[in-house]
């Protein structure tokens, strides 16, 4: 139906040839815009009332005093459905600490909680069908399970920063809120939400549309595709500087799978760009050393790049 | 009464802080409102997610999204 739609804007309205690239590339732009936003708005808002039910307070009750693995599993799962914002990483990562929630685990959950997100799930289940979605959650939960493991195991207490270890944290009670509450939570998050983010779908959907119209395919085969061998790793280092924005990247790279980028390369830079970036980097330094934030940007990159190469293998 | 708004100088807190003293203002209540924007003392508080608001040590919110005018006036009414 809203192809119909599509169509009928672009080609009886506008009256634009369908083998032309100013038509196929509005038409790739209308039907993709509809189709996200209705997505966005629909599964945000369903994602949030299950959000509503896990605070991080509640969370870190779960989590504190875990064991590894079975807590770095339920960090990285947990990491899902709570709520979670990089501005808010510093006190997360204190009161995480604090409760007695061993480092590894405390690292899974960082690495789950960006990284496998509700709109990187919608966008791609949009985009690329429900298999990749499913495919690049499980990995990502994998991927934060292993790094957490890998963190524990190295044992970098102490490149933590000092005082995180003297601060003695109130208990940070539950605000208990009932239904109601709960449903207007969802409301106002995803209102919220969508606004923050509508400016970079649009963007990101017009430049899918510009490939998808525009670019030639040999282009993108030949540097994207499947028989370079750099690709996976080019794709993570541009992934890495780039800020979470995986509402504008997906409509880009749709649009370059389309051309012939291969779907291992794809799901890479997807992780690249919503696990890691440089201002949390920088905000992290408020509570790590920089040893330990390089271990954890370093395992996380080479735990994406291994996963890059082996989807490049069987998808 | 004290109120404290907790973030370390986000939009989000700057717009927690203001409507904390919109409502106290419109309560006409007797408050001290204390900014804190250290986050250490903020993981102190036992803040997870901010912006929080705290009303007589009692967290009454932490985190996004910010609640209504009307919700911090009920928060720092059940308080007074």
């Amino acid at each position: 139906m809203l192809k119909k739609f599509a169509d009928y804007i672009t080609y009886t309205l506008l009256q634009l040839a369908p083998t032309s690239h100013l038509g196929d590339a509005l038409n790739f732009f209308i039907y993709d815009s509809l189709k996200i936003f209705l997505l966005l708005t629909t599964i945000v808002y369903v994602v949030a009332i299950i959000r509503a039910y896990f605070p991080p307070e509640k969370t870190k009750r779960i989590l504190s005093h875990k064991r590894e693995y079975i807590g770095n599993t339920m960090a990285a799962l947990l990491g899902i459905v709570t709520p979670f914002c990089s501005c808010s990483a510093v006190p997360l990562f204190i009161g995480f600490v604090e409760a007695g929630v061993p480092l590894g685990v405390t690292f899974s959950f960082l690495i789950s909680s960006p990284m496998v997100n509700e709109i990187a799930l919608i966008m791609l289940w949009g985009l690329f069908g429900w298999k990749i979605a499913l495919i690049y959650t499980g990995t990502g939960v994998v991927l934060a399970i292993v790094s957490g493991i890998v963190i524990g195991k190295l044992k970098m207490e102490k490149h933590v920063q000092d005082y995180v270890w003297q601060i003695k944290a109130g208990t940070g009670e539950i605000v208990e809120t009932n239904f109601r509450e709960k449903l207007m939570y969802a409301r106002d998050y995803t209102a919220e939400l969508l606004k923050r983010i509508w400016p970079y779908v649009i963007i990101g959907i017009a430049l899918g549309g510009i490939v998808h119209g525009y670019i030639p395919t040999d282009f993108v085969v030949k540097y994207a595709g499947r028989e370079n061998p750099f690709a996976v790793l080019v794709a993570v280092l541009i992934g890495i500087p780039l800020y979470s924005n995986a509402a504008g990247m997906i409509p880009v790279v749709q649009a370059l799978v389309g051309k012939g980028m291969a779907m291992g390369t794809v799901l890479a830079f997807m992780m690249s760009v919503t696990a890691i970036s440089f201002p949390e980097a920088v905000i992290l330094k408020n509570v790590l050393k920089m040893r330990l934030i390089y271990t954890f940007f370093g395992i996380v990159a080479v735990g994406i790049i291994i996963v890059g190469y082996l989807f490049n293998v069987i998808l | 009464m004290e109120i404290k708004v907790l973030g370390p100088g986000c939009a989000n807190c700057v717009k927690m802080e203001e409507l904390a003293k919109t409502a106290v203002k419109e309560l006409g209540v007797n408050a001290k409102i204390e900014k804190i924007t250290d986050i250490g003392q903020i993981a102190m508080h036992g803040i997870l997610s901010t912006p929080g608001l705290i009303v007589n040590g009692k967290i009454k919110h932490s985190g996004k999204p910010l609640p209504s005018l009307e919700k911090v006036k009920e928060l720092i009414k059940g308080e007074a």
